[in-house]
């Protein structure tokens, strides 16, 4: 395979002789290179997909009712433990239980879980969290490419540290900066308003705000969140910002449109090709944003600030319903693939705006 | 940027509402309370855990808000380098860990990632559409929705350690192998590069740490597949590998190939193409994909906590969730504090020097479909 090319892009292939020998040459070369990832892909991503399918249709796991255990088949001696029996096919059981919060099924988690709550939940956070995301780091964005302002390049800096530290070390700095005992914000509140502040952020269950179902948990992690989020969305709207000609401003000015007719009719329509792949980026991150949730509240109070992948894990972690979990993160793929349809149709439709 | 701004403004006359004039005193100051303002909001958590890190009087709790500690002690750093958890591991000990699992998740992604975004980037071929879209699909699947299989399968992998060693053996072998056959024929030819070098390192890098785990003393008669560093790092594969892929065709697609079409006009074979050219100028792009990899890999917590149960092999990111909430327990703060400074560190230091290639690729991703 030394001498020719034939499925370089770039390069017509030689004349060919048959339609098929034609396709193995296009795909030999290419071939060579996958074959390492495919094979790699096929053993730990694909295989294992495959058999998460198969699991959502039995009941592996821990089954507490029964004392038996489907996870260990070989015990320290090499024989199978007495607990243990072949995992059982159960047909769309573990759906129907996930889908109809089933009572028995809810009872076995804690009593609080509501699927239809919990999706609910799941989408207007990655909803409210993106949508600061972004409008937060436009304006930013738009307030650091104001020419003539002092020590722009220090703040550009400082604004990028919430981005270079780690998830996991953010969301647990969070949560103890809202500890309602030795909190940052409720004593910073209490600077403030003079007296001590006990706000129980992730244990209060009634709503602040009557009338919208959200406990006060969602508003904390929705606040660690935006200093989280901002300043990726920030970047990508500076870069898209400095291509923007000059020229067009100052024809608009020309024209008499005031600033804010520049903003609304100039920046925005062009800064759109660059902010809306990276929303859909932030759609995705946000929808799976495990660590803030996780490190944050828990899902707590009562479950109410669950998201779908921290189910998912608890399902695993906690009950040990390893075909639940199975079911379960069967649902959040086919949840996903809207999404991620969505967001490669957009994506593409943005190309042609590309420069 | 800055310098572009400068030569446009002096085209700008003064008076328009165009950017790029003085701004007026009031303006100026608006402009400045904002930006101080939200570069408070930016610092204050940092401020808060790095004051409390070194704040000598070794906090319990802090019973007060104070950004900046009177004096400073590094006592917490000691204690925590010490022993951060009520486990018996040292800081060392949990880092190396880290180390490991993210160094060998992200080297081994990047190896046999980077010939599969080459095909991806610069071949024509059937099929190649619907495996993009394969391997973009696993990227937007959250990894915490594949921990119940590869648990299961994991779990299910048992074998004796002597078995494993020689497994292991056999791998490394292989990595010298496949080493050996990317650098002879560049030194033979007179044509190797420093990524062929690099490449070159990587695999005996790779080769000597399959080699030390596989004279490692294992813990017992029986080796769990799951319940070992090596099994973590396989469960991290299958999300790392399909990320890897994707951000480096995405690099890749940005290497100009006038140098390539130059090459083939020469003669040169396709493989000829990728170790001399391609690799070359993709160094950035590996040390990028390469980094980002790591960074997920050495906070990595779902996989770990749930597979993990003996302290030896447990990781940073597990002993800083030992730290915090229910199982705080009396784990004081201004040990938490130092302990999620020391894990912050080499991460963020690395991405503020990569930021540039970071972010780029990071929009990149998302734009190209």
């Amino acid at each position: 395979m030394a001498a020719t090319n034939p499925g370089m892009a770039t390069l017509k292939p030689r004349a060919a002789r048959s339609p098929a020998g034609k396709a193995w040459r296009q795909m030999r070369t290419p071939l060579v290179y996958l074959i390492p990832a495919a094979l790699i892909m096929a053993l730990v991503t694909f295989y294992p997909l495959a058999f998460q399918v198969w699991m959502s249709f039995t009941d592996y796991g821990v089954i507490k009712e029964e004392g038996k255990q489907t996870l260990n088949r070989f015990g320290p001696d090499g024989q199978p433990p007495p607990n243990y029996r072949p995992a059982q096919n159960v047909g769309f059981k573990n759906y129907s239980d996930i889908l109809t919060n089933e009572p028995r099924f809810v009872a076995k988690l804690g009593g609080t879980f509501n699927f239809w709550r919990l999706l609910g939940f799941n989408l207007w956070w990655t909803f409210s969290n993106v949508a600061f995301h972004v409008a937060l780091g436009i304006l930013i964005a738009v307030l650091l490419n104001v020419e003539g302002l002092w020590g722009r390049k220090i703040y550009r800096a400082l604004y990028i540290l919430p981005m270079v530290l780690p998830n996991i070390v953010i969301a647990t700095v969070w949560r103890n900066m809202f500890d309602d005992q030795y909190g940052a914000i409720n004593q910073l509140l209490g600077i403030f308003t003079g007296g001590p502040v006990n706000i129980r952020w992730f244990n209060q269950i009634e709503p602040p705000i009557p009338g919208v179902p959200l406990p006060l948990s969602y508003y904390a992690m929705l606040i660690a969140n935006i200093w989280l989020g901002w300043p990726f969305m920030t970047i990508v709207a500076t870069g898209a910002l400095q291509s923007i000609p000059k020229e067009m401003y100052e024809a608009a000015a020309i024209d008499g449109a005031t600033g804010s007719q520049q903003f609304w009719n100039i920046t925005l329509p062009l800064l759109r090709p660059a902010m809306v792949p990276a929303a859909m980026v932030g759609i995705v991150t946000t929808f799976n944003l495990f660590h803030i949730i996780y490190f944050m509240s828990g899902g707590g109070p009562l479950g109410q600030t669950e998201i779908m992948v921290t189910q998912a894990f608890k399902l695993v972690n906690t009950q040990q319903l390893f075909g639940v979990a199975a079911a379960f993160s069967v649902i959040i793929a086919l949840v996903l693939i809207p999404i991620f349809l969505i967001t490669n149709r957009i994506s593409r439709a943005t190309e042609s705006y590309d420069v | 940027m800055s310098s572009v701004a400068t030569t446009t403004a002096t085209r700008t006359r003064k008076g328009s509402t165009a950017a790029g004039r003085q701004l007026k005193w009031w303006q100026q100051l608006l402009f400045q309370a904002l930006c101080l303002f939200i570069a408070a909001t930016v610092l204050f958590p940092i401020m808060w855990i790095v004051s409390m890190s070194l704040d000598p009087r070794n906090i319990a709790r802090p019973t007060e808000l104070r950004l900046i500690p009177p004096g400073a002690s590094l006592d917490a750093y000691r204690a925590v380098l010490d022993r951060p958890t009520a486990n018996p591991v040292t800081f060392t000990e949990l880092a190396l860990n880290s180390l490991k699992l993210a160094g060998g998740v992200a080297l081994f992604a990047l190896l046999i990632g980077v010939s599969a975004a080459y095909a991806f980037s610069r071949f024509k071929f059937p099929g190649r559409q619907y495996m993009m879209i394969a391997v973009l699909a696993i990227t937007v699947l959250p990894a915490v929705a594949t921990i119940a299989p590869l648990f299961a399968l994991l779990n299910g992998i048992r074998v004796s350690s002597s078995l494993l060693s020689i497994a292991l053996l056999i791998a490394a072998a292989l990595v010298i192998g496949f080493g050996l056959m990317i650098i002879v024929p560049a030194l033979r030819t007179g044509t190797a590069s420093g990524g062929t070098y690099a490449v070159g390192g990587v695999a005996l890098l790779l080769s000597l740490a399959l080699i030390y785990t596989a004279f490692a003393p294992a813990p017992g008669d029986v080796f769990v597949l799951r319940n070992s560093l090596l099994g973590v790092g396989i469960a991290m594969i299958s999300g790392a590998l399909p990320f890897a892929i994707w951000n480096l065709k995405g690099y890749l697609d940005t290497i100009p190939r006038e140098l390539e079409e130059a090459a083939i006009i020469d003669g040169a074979s396709p493989n000829q193409i990728f170790f001399q050219i391609v690799l070359p100028l993709a160094v950035p792009a590996l040390a990028v994909t390469g980094f980002l990899s790591f960074a997920g890999g050495w906070t990595e917590f779902f996989l770990s906590w749930q597979f993990l149960t003996n302290p030896r092999d447990f990781t940073l990111a597990m002993a800083l969730y030992n730290m915090t909430g229910q199982y705080a327990g009396s784990v004081p703060w201004s040990r938490f504090a130092a302990f999620s400074i020391l894990v912050s560190l080499p991460v963020a230091i690395v991405y503020l020097l990569l930021q540039r290639y970071i972010v780029g690729g990071l929009t990149l991703g998302g734009v190209k479909g």
